[in-house]
C-alpha cells in the first residue's frame, strides 16, 4: 500500500459539483423568497431565475446520471452498513478526543459509509422529491382540470418547500463536516484540483501507472 | 389631440356640482357657452344628415327631433324602448327584477319620488312618474343624447330628460353639473352620427350626482385620458370610443354590470362574435408572451380577471370617487338655520376640494387612485331589494357578489366597495325610500332637511308600506371595476398579492406562493434547519473546547 495523489474527481465531476452549488444556492435564495420568507428578489425575477435554474439543474442531473451509469462511478454512491457505526461513533465521540478518522479513502470508494448513505438518501429521495414536486408545481395548469387538483396543489407545494429545507440542512452539515479532520481547505481542494491522497494497493498503482497515468501525480 | 377640450374644462369647473337642491359649488361664468363639436369615431357613414330636408327646420322640442328621425329610422323607437337605457329595468338570471327604476342604491337612493332629477339622464323625454312605465309614445325616445355630434346637445339636470332650450331659466344646470346653455336642436339634429364617448360619458361619468361619484372607473378623465389612465381610450393609445367594447345590435348594448362576463367563453376564439365584449375577445386567453414569466402569467387567467392586475387602482387621472356616504348625518343646520357645506377633502393630485359634509346629504369620504376590493365573481350580483327583509344589526350588502373559488366559472375581480349608511324602515326591517329632490314640495330632504317627512314621502311615492319608524343601517355596495386599464408596464407587481398580507389575503380557495411562509410546513422546515445549525455549532464548540481537531489519519 502506498499513498498517492490520485485524480478522484475528473473535470466533469468537479464541474457537476460546482454547478450544483451555484444552482442550488440560486434556487434556495429565489425559492425561499417566492415562499415569502423575505423580499430580497423581486417576485417576477425570482420566478424566472428559479425556473431557469431548476431546468438547468435538471439537465445537469440528467447528464450526471448518464455519466455515473456509463462510467461505473455510481458504485461510489451505493450505501452499505459495514463501517457505518464506526464512522458515526467517531463523529459522536472520537472526534472530540482527537482520534483518527476510522475510514480510509480507497480508490474505488471515495465516500465513507455515512457519506454514502447520506448521498443515497439525497439522490434517491430528497432530490427526486424536490424536482418531482417542483415539476408538478411548475406545470400545475396542465393538470389543473383533473379532479381535486386544488386539494393536491398545496400538498405538492408544501412537500417542495419541506424538501428545500432538508436540502438546506444537508448543505449546512456538508459544509460543517469539511472543517473536521484535515480542515476546510484540505477538504475542498480535491474538488478544485481533482487530486486527493488515496491509499493504493500495488496492483491498483500498477494498473493506473500503466493505463491511466494522468490520474497519478508525482 | 385636444378634442373635447370644452367638456373637460366644463367638467373640471363643475365636476363636483351635484345639480338639484341648489348645489352650484363654483362661481359659474355669466354666459355659459356650449362645448364645441367633439371629434367623432371613425366615420363610415354614407349619409350627411345636414343635407336631409326633414332636418332643415327649427325644432321646438326634443320629441320633435325624434319624430323627424323616425321618418327614416322606422324601427329605432321600438328598439330603443326595449333597451335597458329606456326601460331602466333588467331581469337578472337569478330571477330578480333590477334596474334603476327598481333598486335602491347607496348613493341618491331611489328614483321614485325624485323623478325629474333622476330621469334627467333617462334616454327619453318626460318620464316623471316611476309608478308608471316610461312614456310609450314613439317620440319619447331621445335620439340626440346618444347621437348628437355637435357637442352642444345636453339635458337639463332637473328636466326629466328634456334639453335646456331658449330661454334657459337662470341657474339651470346640465346633467354634468355645468351651467346650462340653450341647446340648438336643429344644429344637433343635423350633426347626428355614431355614438362618441362624450355621448356615453355625459351621463355615465356623472352617475351618483357628480363626476366619478358612483363607478370609480368612469369619470371625465376618460374624455381625453393620458395613456397612463386608460391605454384603450387615450388618444395616445388606441383612442377607442366606448362602443368598441360595448358592441351594439339594434340599440341593445353589450356589457352591463348587472350581467358581467366574469370569465370569457374558452370555446370562442379571439375576435369571434360575442354577446358582450371582454378583454379576451381581443387579447385571447393567453395574452402574455410565451416566455417563462408570460407562461406563468397566462396560468393566472382562469382564476384572476385581467382587470385585477391591469387596473391596479381606480379613480385615476385626477378625478376622485366617492367612497363613503353617510346619510344619517344629513339635516344638520347652522345657528341661522342655513344648510352647511364643508369641503375638507383635498385631492392628492390636483389639490381640488370635495365635500365632506353637506346638510342635504350627510357625510362623505373620497378616494383617488384607490386600491380595489377583491372577490370571486361569476358575473352575477344579487340585490337587497326594497322588498327584502334586512338584518339591521349587520352591514347590509346592497348587492351581493355571487361566485366562489370552486364553481369553475368565477374569477377574482376588482370592485369599488362603496360604504354607506342609509335609511331603513325599523318596523318592517326593509330599506327605506327617501324623497330627496323636489324644489316645490315641503317634504324633500334637500330643501326641507326633515328626515321623517322625506322618508314618509319617499315610501308613499314608491307605494311601499311604511311602519312610520326609520333608522339608519350601514351598507356596502359593490361596483365591478373594468375601465381605466393601465399600460402593461404599470400592471400590478406580483408581490402586491404574492406576499404575506397581500391584496388577496383572506380570499379563500386558491393556493398562492409567497403568502404563508410560516405555515406548519414552514415552521417544521425552520425547526429542522435550526436543529442542524444548533447541532453543528454544538459539535464545533465541543471540538474547540476539547482542543482537538480530530480526524487526521496520521
Amino acid at each position: 500500500m502506498s499513498k498517492r495523489q490520485v485524480k478522484v474527481y475528473p473535470r466533469f465531476e468537479r464541474l457537476w459539483h460546482w454547478s450544483q452549488l451555484v444552482l442550488i444556492v440560486t434556487l434556495a435564495v429565489t425559492g425561499f423568497g417566492l415562499n415569502g420568507m423575505y423580499g430580497l428578489v423581486p417576485f417576477r425575477a425570482a420566478v424566472m431565475l428559479h425556473t431557469i435554474a431548476a431546468l438547468v439543474l435538471l439537465a445537469v442531473w440528467i447528464f450526471a446520471t448518464f455519466w455515473l451509469l456509463t462510467t461505473g462511478t455510481w458504485r461510489h454512491f451505493m450505501p452499505r452498513i459495514e463501517g457505518m457505526l464506526a464512522v458515526a461513533r467517531f463523529y459522536a465521540f472520537g472526534v472530540f478526543k482527537g482520534e483518527a478518522h476510522p475510514y480510509h479513502k480507497i480508490y474505488w470508494r471515495k465516500h465513507n459509509p455515512l457519506q454514502a448513505a447520506t448521498y443515497f438518501v439525497l439522490k434517491w429521495f430528497i432530490f427526486p422529491a424536490i424536482w418531482g414536486t417542483g415539476l408538478l408545481y411548475l406545470t400545475y395548469n396542465f393538470w389543473e382540470p383533473l379532479p381535486n387538483s386544488g386539494f393536491w396543489l398545496p400538498i405538492i407545494a408544501n412537500l417542495h418547500v419541506l424538501a428545500a429545507y432538508v436540502v438546506v440542512t444537508f448543505v449546512i452539515i456538508h459544509v460543517y463536516l469539511l472543517t473536521v479532520g484535515h480542515g476546510f481547505r484540505h477538504h475542498v481542494a480535491p474538488m478544485v484540483t481533482g487530486f486527493d491522497e488515496i491509499e493504493l494497493t500495488p496492483e491498483q498503482e500498477a494498473y493506473l501507472d500503466q493505463n491511466e497515468p494522468w490520474r497519478l501525480k508525482g | 389631440m385636444r378634442f373635447m377640450f370644452r367638456p373637460i374644462a366644463v367638467a373640471l369647473l363643475f365636476g363636483i356640482g351635484l345639480a338639484g337642491g341648489g348645489l352650484a359649488e363654483t362661481q359659474a361664468p355669466a354666459t355659459p357657452t356650449p362645448p364645441s363639436a367633439p371629434i367623432s369615431p371613425a366615420n363610415t357613414t354614407t349619409a350627411d344628415h345636414s343635407k336631409f330636408d326633414i332636418l332643415q327646420q327649427t325644432f321646438k322640442s326634443g320629441p320633435e327631433v325624434t319624430a323627424a328621425c323616425l321618418t327614416c329610422h322606422t324601427e329605432a323607437d321600438d328598439q330603443m324602448m326595449h333597451s335597458i337605457h329606456f326601460q331602466w329595468k333588467y331581469e337578472s338570471s337569478a330571477g330578480q327584477t333590477l334596474g334603476k327604476s327598481v333598486v335602491i342604491n347607496s348613493f341618491c337612493g331611489n328614483v321614485a319620488g325624485n323623478e325629474a332629477r333622476c330621469t334627467s339622464c333617462h334616454a327619453g323625454y318626460g318620464w316623471d312618474d316611476m309608478s308608471s312605465p316610461p312614456p310609450q309614445q314613439s317620440t319619447a325616445v331621445d335620439c340626440l343624447a346618444c347621437h348628437d355630434r355637435s357637442g352642444q346637445y345636453t339635458k337639463s339636470a332637473t328636466g326629466a330628460g328634456h334639453p335646456p332650450l331658449d330661454p334657459v331659466k337662470p341657474g339651470t344646470q346640465t346633467i354634468t353639473g355645468a351651467l346650462a346653455w340653450a341647446v340648438d336642436l336643429s344644429k344637433a339634429a343635423q350633426s347626428v352620427g355614431q355614438t362618441g364617448r362624450d355621448n356615453c360619458g355625459n351621463c355615465h361619468f356623472y352617475g351618483g350626482g357628480g363626476n366619478n361619484v358612483k363607478h370609480g372607473d368612469l369619470s371625465s378623465a376618460l374624455y381625453t385620458p393620458e395613456i397612463s389612465v386608460d391605454v384603450h381610450m387615450s388618444p395616445d393609445g388606441q383612442n377607442f370610443p366606448c362602443s368598441t367594447c360595448h358592441v351594439s345590435d339594434q340599440h341593445q348594448w353589450a356589457g352591463s354590470r348587472y350581467d358581467v362576463t366574469a370569465a370569457d367563453h374558452p370555446d370562442l376564439a379571439s375576435g369571434a362574435p360575442r354577446d358582450s365584449a371582454s378583454c379576451e375577445s381581443c387579447h385571447s386567453e393567453a395574452p402574455h408572451p410565451n416566455m417563462i414569466a408570460g407562461l406563468k402569467l397566462n396560468d393566472h387567467v382562469n382564476v384572476v380577471a385581467c382587470q385585477t392586475c391591469h387596473i391596479p387602482e381606480f379613480a385615476r387621472g385626477g378625478v376622485p370617487t366617492k367612497t363613503l356616504w353617510d346619510w344619517s348625518t344629513a339635516g344638520r343646520l347652522d345657528e341661522d338655520g342655513k344648510p352647511i357645506a364643508v369641503s375638507d377633502w383635498i385631492s392628492p393630485t390636483t389639490g381640488g376640494h370635495r365635500h365632506t359634509y353637506m346638510s342635504q346629504k350627510g357625510d362623505f369620504d373620497w378616494g383617488e387612485n384607490v386600491a380595489p376590493y377583491y372577490a370571486w365573481f361569476d358575473g352575477q350580483v344579487e340585490y337587497t331589494l326594497p322588498t327584502d327583509t334586512i338584518d339591521p344589526t349587520k352591514v347590509v350588502e346592497i348587492n351581493r357578489i355571487k361566485g366562489d373559488a370552486t364553481d369553475g366559472k368565477s374569477r377574482i375581480w376588482p370592485f369599488k366597495r362603496m360604504e354607506g349608511r342609509q335609511a331603513y324602515d325599523v318596523g318592517f326591517s326593509k330599506l327605506a325610500y327617501s324623497h330627496v329632490w323636489g324644489p316645490t314640495t315641503d317634504t324633500a330632504l334637500w330643501t326641507n332637511f326633515d328626515w321623517p317627512k322625506a322618508i314618509e314621502a319617499g315610501m308613499k311615492a314608491a307605494g311601499a308600506e311604511y311602519s312610520g319608524e326609520f333608522g339608519f343601517v350601514d351598507t356596502h355596495m359593490y361596483w365591478p371595476i373594468t375601465h381605466m386599464v393601465a399600460p402593461a408596464k404599470d400592471a400590478m407587481d406580483c408581490a402586491e398579492c404574492h406576499a404575506e398580507e397581500g391584496r388577496l389575503a383572506g380570499l379563500a380557495g386558491v393556493y398562492m406562493p409567497g403568502t404563508h411562509s410560516t405555515s406548519l410546513v414552514g415552521i417544521l422546515g425552520r425547526l429542522i434547519v435550526f436543529a442542524a445549525l444548533l447541532g453543528v455549532i454544538g459539535h464545533g464548540l465541543i471540538r474547540l473546547i476539547a482542543g482537538k481537531k480530530g480526524g487526521s489519519h496520521e
